[in-house]
């Protein structure tokens, strides 16, 4: 050991982050791969499985939205769009429902060991972005057979995914923090997040519900995500999220309600990370 | 300097200290400082953890009960120094090595730490089941703070000294348990940290296995590294550390020589079970001759005692009441080991005065009391008596009562039950 390295530095005891931003990221990577490769190399249906779900709720779906309330006809490409859309929020939808129980589920380590605490939630959100990106592969394949042309503007859709990932991880990192002092907070979010999912234009573009109540879902802060990825990707005539939400000057709202998730996220994370190993 | 500290803390919180065993050690730069550390743990009377019990009972206060576990904890270690921190569950010796180990926040107080430190809470923490040992490994070596590269160098170095290079890609949950302390302990050792914090970890694992962990831990002194080894095992304190601290709730008692901690260990831990129950139950505990009313241990002050300090005297109290006519009776006293040998045994007939008969009439009562010396070494044992009534028709006694079972505390330092004094040398032959 050389004499620089007997500097003494005080140890500052566990925190979100603590260890350092490369730990963090080292670590991140290392489970997010592992798990990644477990769920598809060790299983010959693990893909299969993991675009099952999406599948099978599109399948539910498209038959009711298109044969019941004829959206089929109303909106253009509707079918891929339902389809997206339920890829999209899914990825919201297992993130942040996962994320939930992880710190809990990970005790005894938690407890044993010191690490940067925020890896557990956003391994939970880099493998279900990995899930992402592989259902986008066999969406965008749908898409093409739909006969969507591509536009240079699918070249931007990685801002909106980006964006989504965002607030995933902000989400993800506050019920994960709440979820050890109180426990119901996956009763509770499970509930939330469903509601959300009807909240959301996932199964109806926002500009056929109009009126007060379209002007209210407009102010969700993962609407104007999803207009943009529809105007992007599937329909350039779609009127996009400032049309929709009645002027841009009013998606400073939904911008705002994105700020201040992402901030109570880090906020919440960073002020509970020090005592989860006690309150386990 | 560092003494001229040493004694402040002296002054300020009255704990013993005494020179460290190898003095150039406390001479070597300060590798672990803490100072002042606090720890209060605050536990809700009434548990409030859901936003349902939240939301229902709105106004209700939460009352806490404070359980202050650490209270103005100052130490130093020293770089290459092993320093073994002891004392019994619940003094706080856990809370401390998981505060230095950034798992806990301390309330109040600093630690600093100069290098690479790395808990070891438990062997194999994070292992990840459905994982082969080589992602394991890896996974293992970033969590304990390597690059992921550097943890990916160590691998086969980690496979190696586990002895499991061909089972490298076994997913771990198909590995036994030996295989699987094995791996958790190569990872451990080729963490290659600066300061190792070990809590227990000596508990696991065979003779063989213990064997190899004190060869790696002098091996790793020898490279000059410091440990920090939480136990309750006295013989590896003494064997191992070059210092130890006594911790109980949660102050530092002592400080110093590890054989000094030991014996410190024992006192707290078995001189303060004088409780004034009787030992044994006398209900029910009979024999034809005899019926045992009440049998303890007295302490120096006259304080019933369920332990005895090696080599202070063992002062016995036994009442017997006889329970039909003794005459010419006798009385032994055996004490065995723990696992059921005799270790000594006497005999004694009743003292008497001027003009007493050597009888004893049926509900009369005999006592038995005085000091025996103590040759025994640190361990468990067992007092049973018994009395047969007539020396001179020789009767012979039913049953042996037993009468309550004792331990002898003190650094175990010897072979077998009894400590003898051996006037032997060992010279050479010309």
């Amino acid at each position: 050991m050389s004499d620089a390295s007997l500097e003494l530095r005080d140890v500052r005891g566990p925190s979100a982050l603590g260890g350092g931003w490369r730990r963090a990221a080292d670590l991140l990577y290392l489970i997010a791969v592992t798990e990644f490769r477990r769920s598809y190399l060790g299983t010959a249906l693990g893909y299969v499985w993991s675009l099952a779900r999406p599948l099978l709720l599109f399948g539910v779906l498209l038959l009711v939205f298109t044969k019941a309330f004829n959206l089929g006809e109303r909106v253009n490409e509707y079918p891929v769009l339902l389809l997206f859309n339920i890829v999209l929020f899914g990825f919201f939808q297992e993130a942040t429902v996962m994320a939930v129980g992880s710190i809990v589920a990970q005790e005894p380590v938690v407890r044993k060991t010191q690490f940067p605490r925020v890896v557990i939630p956003l391994a939970v959100v880099l493998t279900a972005l990995f899930n992402l990106g592989v259902n986008l592969v066999v969406v965008f394949v749908f898409i093409l057979a739909a006969g969507v042309d591509p536009t240079w503007t699918w070249l931007l859709f990685p801002v909106v995914a980006a964006l989504l990932a965002v607030f995933t991880t902000a989400v993800a990192m506050a019920v994960s923090a709440l979820n050890p002092r109180f426990r119901d907070t996956g009763i509770i979010w499970s509930v939330a997040v469903t509601a959300l999912f009807y909240a959301t234009p996932v199964l109806y573009p926002i500009e056929l519900v109009g009126g007060t109540l379209g002007r209210l879902l407009a102010l969700n802060p993962l609407a104007p995500l999803f207009e943009l990825a529809r105007k992007w990707v599937i329909d350039p005539e779609a009127p996009g999220p400032a049309a929709a939400a009645g002027g841009a000057v009013w998606l400073l709202i939904p911008a705002a309600l994105f700020v201040a998730v992402c901030a109570f996220g880090i906020w919440i994370f960073n002020r509970e990370a020090p005592r989860i190993a006690e309150v386990l | 300097m560092i003494l001229l500290l040493l004694m402040t803390i002296d002054a300020r919180t009255g704990m013993e200290l005494e020179p460290a065993r190898d003095r150039s050690l406390t001479d070597r730069p300060v590798v672990v400082e803490v100072r002042g550390l606090e720890k209060t743990f605050r536990i809700p009377t009434h548990r409030v953890d859901s936003f349902k019990e939240r939301a229902t009972h709105p106004f209700r206060r939460i009352e806490y009960r404070e359980d202050r576990v650490l209270r103005d904890v100052s130490f130093d270690v020293h770089q290459g120094e092993f320093f073994g921190i002891v004392g019994r569950n619940g003094s706080g010796k856990s809370t401390l090595l998981k505060i230095m180990s950034s798992i806990y926040r301390a309330d109040r107080g600093r630690i600093r730490v100069a290098g690479r430190l790395a808990p070891f809470i438990e062997l194999g923490v994070g292992f990840n089941p459905e994982l082969s040992s080589r992602e394991n490994v890896v996974l293992n070596g970033v969590m304990m703070g390597l690059g992921r590269r550097e943890a990916a160098e160590r691998l086969d170095a980690i496979l190696d000294f586990a002895e499991l290079r061909e089972f490298a890609d076994l997913k771990l949950k198909n590995y036994s348990s030996g295989m699987m302390v094995r791996l958790a302990f190569a990872a451990m050792v080729e963490a290659d940290a600066d300061i190792m914090l070990v809590d227990e970890v000596l508990a696991v694992g065979d003779a063989a296995f213990g064997q190899r962990c004190m060869d790696v831990f002098h091996a790793r002194r020898r490279a000059g590294k410091t440990l920090v080894l939480v136990t309750h095992d006295m013989s590896t304190v003494e064997s191992l550390c070059d210092r130890a601290m006594l911790i109980d709730d949660g102050e530092v008692r002592y400080l110093g020589d590890p054989g000094q901690t030991a014996m410190r260990y024992y006192r707290v831990n078995f001189a303060g079970t004088h409780g004034s129950a009787p030992i044994a139950e006398p209900s029910g505990i009979w024999d034809v001759n005899v019926q045992l009313t009440d049998a303890w241990l007295e302490g120096p002050g006259g304080e019933r005692v369920t332990a005895v300090e090696e080599r202070d005297p063992i002062r016995v109290q036994i009442v017997l009441e006889a329970r039909r006519d003794l005459d010419t009776p006798v009385f032994a006293i055996h004490v065995f080991n723990e696992q059921g040998m005799p270790v000594f045994g006497f005999n004694r007939t009743l003292t008497l005065a001027e003009g007493e008969s050597d009888r004893v009439a049926a509900g009369g009562r005999v006592r038995l009391a005085g000091e025996i010396e103590n040759r025994l070494t640190p361990g468990r044992y067992f007092v049973h008596c018994y009395a047969a009534r007539s020396r001179e028709h020789g009767d012979i006694a039913m049953h042996q009562l037993r009468l309550f079972d004792f331990i002898v505390y003190g650094p175990e330092r010897w072979k077998g039950s009894v400590r003898v004094e051996a006037d032997v040398e060992a010279t050479l032959e010309p």
